[in-house]
């Protein structure tokens, strides 16, 4: 049976990586158990280059890594590609920070119940930023590919739809069964920014939760930041490998980073601070852009780190984080 | 329309929660839908398993989560896992249904959560593109609707871009593109009616009115032609029961049903 292309979308493939460049870098990548701790700084100048293709954890604004965003917008890294694989806060602050020029689209624009981004619709109706568009199925299947060192993948998604016309999609045959099927582009990240719960000095990274879909994207990517609420010993992570979701030798840096996904939720550590996404939201829907450049002044380019960030949120408003993730009420209650 | 003792859009989701069968799985999205499957689970429904796409499996709710991945959707969860294993459930045939909303909806339930207007490049208004919705509308057995401010702007003719599948170009259309057979929409809940869809044509038709609401009504708010059941039903008001639930534990600090 003849594979045939019967229908073809329009979407621009932003991330040119294939399985074989993969390969070759994953090749010259060490083995070796090597303390991989770095500031965080030095680990966005050496590891996040202006161009490369961004994949990043967790879910938009839960378990996000926001002091590598922070940070790669005070580095004002340029022209970066994304994966806008349900995002949220952390595409936001970077294109923004104009950091960014192309985006697969799966989730972007909206902050789920709390509406739509004023930064973000800015960019995408005026076409300054490029995207193409897929479904968040599609991009973890694409992931998936790319994990897997396959160039395509096939899938039931998207079929017949606008999605697909705008996608990269190909429709086929099944040279098997007949069936008709989307095929995909595999996706293989430059770069993958994630925040675990903990880690050690080498890299491997426990994850508390759901992994939503940083296992396969670990897999698909290049390079890897890890930052973590704390660095622990490795024989903590050897006393239960089975949690292990990312293996050291994926890894490039490790940062210990406590608070490291604020404003955003880390489960069984903190919930999301409303007031502060509140007031960054609001911000970014003023019609004056210069908004948005105060608060990106305020919190971002006049802060020499991320350590100063937390200093400057202050420590009953971080409190109030953990008794909101465990649903308590305040405790204490005297610290302001 | 004084003197009701709740709001549209409450009844609406009292109306949607009603459609879901006990000991059935549902995929949803946070909002209106989820709240309508929280409280499905609160009164008929206790067994109703719920999923969402970031990961969480069969969590007990304490409260209307922010986002589909919060700490919220894992709350004493039976399972965490990862967003492809959840679509791969989808796909397998374990999800009965699947509940969304959209900025457009047209006669064959084809929902528009992407873009205002006729310049992909330069859309009058961007929304945030399908997130889970295609995949769910693709993958579920059932597609489940709630569309609140039902009017001729967002039931339209032609929506501006098909997000998601509802019956695409009409009867085997889905079949046609790959889609499984024996998938697609099946309810579509409004602040005016429910609709399902006829089987043969596959166009949307009224089920059920609100009290107090007309077909006249319905088809003045529908920007194309409807099919009407052969006898309409009339659509039952929240109970107190249901409005305690809605406001005391789903959603205690009048997010989406802001208090009186």
């Amino acid at each position: 049976m003849e594979m045939k292309i019967l229908e073809e979308g329009t979407g621009e493939i932003f991330c040119k990586n294939t399985p074989i460049t993969m390969r070759e870098y994953a090749r010259g990548k060490t083995r070796a158990l090597i303390d991989k701790r770095m500031p965080l700084q030095e680990a966005v100048k050496k590891f996040i280059n202006d161009g490369d293709y961004l994949a990043i954890g967790g879910f938009g604004h839960i378990r996000i890594p926001m002091a590598t965003i922070y940070e790669i917008v005070r580095q004002k890294k340029k022209n970066l590609s994304v994966a806008g694989h349900t995002a949220v806060q952390d595409i936001d602050v970077l294109m923004a920070g104009g950091c960014v020029s192309n985006v697969d689209i799966a989730y972007v624009v909206g902050f789920e119940l709390r509406g739509l981004s004023g930064v973000q619709r800015r960019l995408f109706e005026s076409g300054q930023v490029k995207k193409t568009d897929y479904t968040n199925g599609a991009m973890s299947y694409r992931l998936r590919a790319g994990a897997q060192g396959v160039p395509f993948i096939p899938v039931k998604v998207m079929l017949g739809t606008d999605t697909m016309r705008k996608s990269p999609g190909k429709v086929v045959e099944c040279p098997f069964t007949g069936e008709k099927v989307l095929l995909l582009p595999a996706l293989n990240p430059d770069v993958l920014i994630m925040h675990a719960h903990r880690a050690d000095i080498y890299g491997n990274c426990q994850i508390d939760g759901h992994i939503v879909k940083d296992d396969i994207q670990a897999r698909a990517s290049k390079r890897i930041i890890v930052t973590c609420e704390e660095i622990v010993d490795t024989e903590i992570l050897r006393a239960d490998p089975g949690k292990t979701i990312v293996p050291f030798f994926m890894v490039d840096a490790v940062i210990e980073q406590p608070w490291g996904s604020h404003p955003g939720n880390m489960p069984y550590k903190y919930y999301f601070d409303h007031e502060f996404t509140e007031n960054y939201l609001a911000k970014g829907r003023d019609k004056d852009p210069g908004a948005i450049q105060k608060w990106m002044d305020e919190w971002i380019y006049s802060l020499d780190d991320f350590n100063a960030y937390v200093t400057k949120l202050g420590a009953s408003r971080l409190y109030k984080l953990r008794d909101d993730e465990f649903l308590r009420p305040p405790m204490g209650g005297k610290q302001s | 329309m004084s003197g009701r003792e709740y709001t549209l859009r409450e009844l609406m989701t009292v109306v949607a929660a009603r459609q879901m069968e006990d000991n059935k799985a549902v995929a949803v999205g946070t909002g209106l839908p989820l709240a309508a499957a929280m409280l499905a689970q609160k009164t008929h429904a206790p067994n109703l398993l719920i999923v969402f796409e970031a990961g969480g499996v069969a969590p007990q709710l304490p409260t209307l989560p922010i986002s589909v991945g919060d700490s919220r959707t894992i709350h004493k969860a039976l399972m965490c896992t990862t967003l492809i294993d959840i679509m791969d459930m989808m796909r397998r045939g374990y999800i009965d249904y699947a509940f969304l909303g959209g900025a457009q909806i047209d006669k064959y339930g084809n929902l528009n959560s992407t873009m205002i207007g006729d310049n992909y490049e330069q859309p009058k208004v961007r929304f945030p593109g399908s997130g889970g919705a295609n995949d769910f509308g693709s993958l579920a057995w059932e597609t489940m609707i709630i569309m609140d401010r039902h009017g001729p702007r967002r039931f339209v003719e032609n929506v501006d871009f098909i997000t998601t599948p509802g019956y695409l170009d009409g009867p085997g259309s889905r079949e046609g593109w790959g889609l499984s057979p024996g998938t697609g929409p099946s309810r579509v809940v409004t602040d005016l009616c429910l609709f399902d869809f006829h089987p043969e044509t596959k166009i949307m038709r009224l089920k059920a009115l609100h009290p107090g609401i007309t077909e006249e009504d319905v088809k003045k708010a529908t920007g194309f032609e409807i099919e009407v059941a052969s006898s309409i039903e009339t659509n039952t008001p929240p109970t107190a029961e249901d409005l305690r639930i809605l406001h005391e534990v789903i959603d205690p600090t009048g997010r989406i049903f802001p208090k009186k």
